[in-house]
């Protein structure tokens, strides 16, 4: 992992216990949701790529406990935990992931393009850095209408590189456009390491030459994470001042379900799942801190245990998307001359060899 | 009905809907304190203010990204692109991005945008500055693309793109720019995207063409009428959603067709044209489809040389002569 400056651990005496208690079950929420996904997409229930976010269940959290309800959310396509922790059930999102009508894009987006209007959650983007302009345009209408929220663009280390990134923190500057470059850095973009694909490995100070504020904080500190998103959040919102947060972590496993993950030491990936792994070291500090005992995680662990067995049958048992709604939704509003609902008929039958 | 110029048509019906809309905005390179590069947008920064006429830096990723992102809240970003050769670098965000994301999230969000670009080229502005790539976004499900030849369609369809929930590309020509035609006073009058125009009536062939086509289309109609031939010409105005029921209804009444577009002529607009009307108007035909389109070279400079490369009057009036003849030897990629 890379090292983070001030690593201090947070205090906790100014907690509130009951929050200290759910940022824990929502990690611990996350960290079964992927683990039972990639049972899932071994069992061939989910298909296409599949990304996990194992290891960075704090920044996760962190980062969704210091959003308010007017925030909006724009993620990468490693975004299962993102959506959980803003609030949407997991049965719905495993859903999608089993690309069912019932998910949350009603299978029509999958693993990599989660959406929840509802909850501001923006959707996963699956082409690297196409989120950053759309999270600053989405910055530029709440400042535009007068609104409060902030916008949050998650991204990984990887997209640091992209043009997008950069015309975009250009923009945010330059519009005043209160939004948050929210950067998981776990090292790696897919299997190549930041020091190969950055000239400059301090993510954080990638902003400065468009006057933006960055910083670099532990990602596997849940209130370390928090807190610093609380801060820039609210210099955004009422001065209109992006932020660079440059949040370390380390990923578990390979870049995808199907990622073997040689280009990674496996001493040393185990060796940092041992030293890092923000789900256990939170139980730790909580018992350290005797917030909780020993039987009320295990009586944690069951209830989220039972949740994502509940979302996997949800998902099981829920309908396929319809073949005559193939066009469904392709225009906002009825447009003359596009295929319908007996096109789409006809046309599947014919390629199902039903003639 | 008053005789306004399409760079009239176009600057009137931006002022009218950023008047009646407040989420209606402006965005572009030198639209504001410049006026526009070609002037579309004169004199709305001055009558709006810069909150809703908005100079953006020379990043089109980035600016066409922010009015994605700003659609999918409520607002109603009018894109310019200076030229469709600058839309190249933010294609990410068009194709990949603004045609996706009501479908691709389950029609839980709106993304209601226009990009408003010249397309095409005259007056030797060389190999970058003169393509013509709306058959890129036309391919794509999800964009609506539209090119409007007069500027009465230029109105009516800029009005009806502007208030569409969906992204629009919107398709026009530096040389219509100051081309006069007819446009009413009415203020509300709308051209349905998705609906092709039969511009003349004619008995003996069918032309298809859209945005400067049309009007050369419509100049040799005139023409050949003098020497006793019957053309028809239909502008399809809307590239996706595609009239075919009006391309189709047309040839099968003049049993020919030539089809005419200034882009490149392989995997170009009139290839396509050209194989709907074969697949269903076959039977109609009493000669093949001609296509007339730019010749396969990055477009010179040479003054000579770049005027010869694209379609005109004379290549249109060739390929009718060989379809009336009912003949092949007119088609422009004979290899």
């Amino acid at each position: 992992m890379v090292k983070v400056k001030e690593a201090a651990p947070s205090g906790l005496e100014h907690e509130n216990v009951e929050d200290l208690k759910h940022y824990y079950y929502q990690m611990l929420l996350i960290r079964r949701f992927e683990e039972r996904t990639s049972e899932m997409y071994v069992k061939a229930k989910i298909g296409g790529y599949c990304h996990l976010n194992l290891g960075e269940e704090a920044t996760i959290v962190g980062l969704m406990a210091a959003l308010k309800p007017e925030d909006y959310i724009y993620t990468n396509y490693r975004e299962h935990g993102y959506i959980i922790a803003r609030g949407v059930p997991p049965g719905p999102v495993m859903a999608e992931l089993f690309g069912k009508e019932t998910g949350v894009a009603r299978g029509r987006g999958g693993s990599m393009h989660l959406f929840s209007r509802e909850h501001n959650f923006m959707g996963g983007y699956a082409i690297v850095g196409g989120q950053v302009p759309l999270a600053v345009g989405a910055a530029y209408a709440l400042r535009y209408q007068g609104k409060p929220g902030v916008v949050v663009a998650q991204m990984g280390d990887g997209t640091t590189n992209i043009g997008a990134f950069y015309e975009s923190l250009n923009l945010a500057k330059l519009w005043r456009c209160p939004v948050l470059f929210f950067i998981v850095n776990n090292g790696y973009g897919m299997g190549t390491s930041i020091e190969m694909g950055s000239s400059e490995p301090d993510l954080w100070k990638k902003g400065a030459s468009f006057r933006i504020h960055g910083e670099r904080i532990d990602g596997t500190d849940v209130l370390a994470v928090r807190n610093a998103v609380r801060r820039l959040r609210e210099r955004a919102e009422s001065e209109g001042e992006p932020a660079i947060l440059d949040v370390v972590s380390f990923r578990f496993r390979g870049h995808s379900v199907i990622d073997a993950d040689r280009y990674r030491d496996p001493e040393k990936v185990r060796a940092a799942r041992e030293q890092h792994d923000p789900v256990r070291n939170f139980a730790t500090l909580l018992l350290d801190h005797e917030i909780v005992d020993g039987a009320w995680l295990n009586a944690t662990a069951e209830r989220v245990e039972r949740e994502v067995q509940e979302a996997i049958d949800f998902a099981n048992a829920s309908p396929d998307p319809r073949f005559e709604d193939l066009y469904e939704n392709m225009y906002a509003t009825p447009v003359p001359n596009t295929p319908g609902r007996e096109d789409a008929l006809r046309a599947v039958r014919i390629n199902r060899g039903e003639w | 009905m008053p005789i306004i110029t399409y760079r009239q048509a176009l600057n009137d019906t931006l002022g009218e809907e950023l008047a009646r809309d407040p989420n209606v905005l402006l965005m572009g390179e030198e639209i504001g304190v410049f006026q526009g590069s070609y002037r579309i947008t004169e004199g709305l920064l001055q009558e709006f203010g810069p909150k809703r006429v908005v100079d953006t830096p020379i990043a089109e990723e980035g600016f066409v990204g922010v009015a994605i992102g700003a659609a999918m809240l409520g607002l109603r970003p009018v894109v310019e692109i200076m030229t469709i050769n600058f839309i190249l670098v933010a294609i990410d965000q068009v194709v990949n991005h603004a045609s996706k994301i009501h479908y691709m999230f389950g029609g839980q969000v709106r993304v209601p945008l226009v990009i408003r670009t010249p397309s095409g080229g005259t007056g030797q502005l060389a190999a970058t500055h003169s393509q013509s790539f709306e058959n890129w976004f036309a391919y794509c499900p999800g964009l609506k693309v539209v090119a409007p030849a007069t500027p009465y369609d230029a109105r009516g369809l800029l009005r009806a793109a502007v208030r569409d929930d969906d992204p629009v590309i919107f398709i026009e020509s530096l040389a219509l720019y100051d081309t006069k035609g007819e446009v009413p006073d009415d203020n509300d009058y709308v051209v349905p995207i998705g609906i092709a125009d039969v511009k003349r009536r004619g008995e003996d062939v069918t032309v298809v063409a859209y945005s400067r086509m049309t009007a050369i289309a419509l100049q040799v109609a005139q023409r050949l009428e003098n020497e006793g031939i019957s053309v028809e010409v239909v502008d399809l105005r809307s590239l996706r959603p595609l009239d075919r029921p009006t391309i189709i209804e047309s040839v099968k009444k003049t049993g020919r067709a030539v089809v005419i577009a200034e882009d490149w002529y392989s995997y170009g607009v009139t290839a396509e044209i050209a194989a709907t009307i074969q697949e269903q108007a076959f039977d109609y035909l009493d000669a093949p489809v001609l296509r007339v389109a730019g010749l396969e070279a990055p477009l010179p400079y040479a003054k000579e040389l770049s005027a010869v490369s694209k379609p005109n009057a004379n290549s249109l009036i060739y390929a009718i002569h060989q379809v009336l003849a009912g003949t092949s030897r007119g088609a422009q990629w004979a290899k």
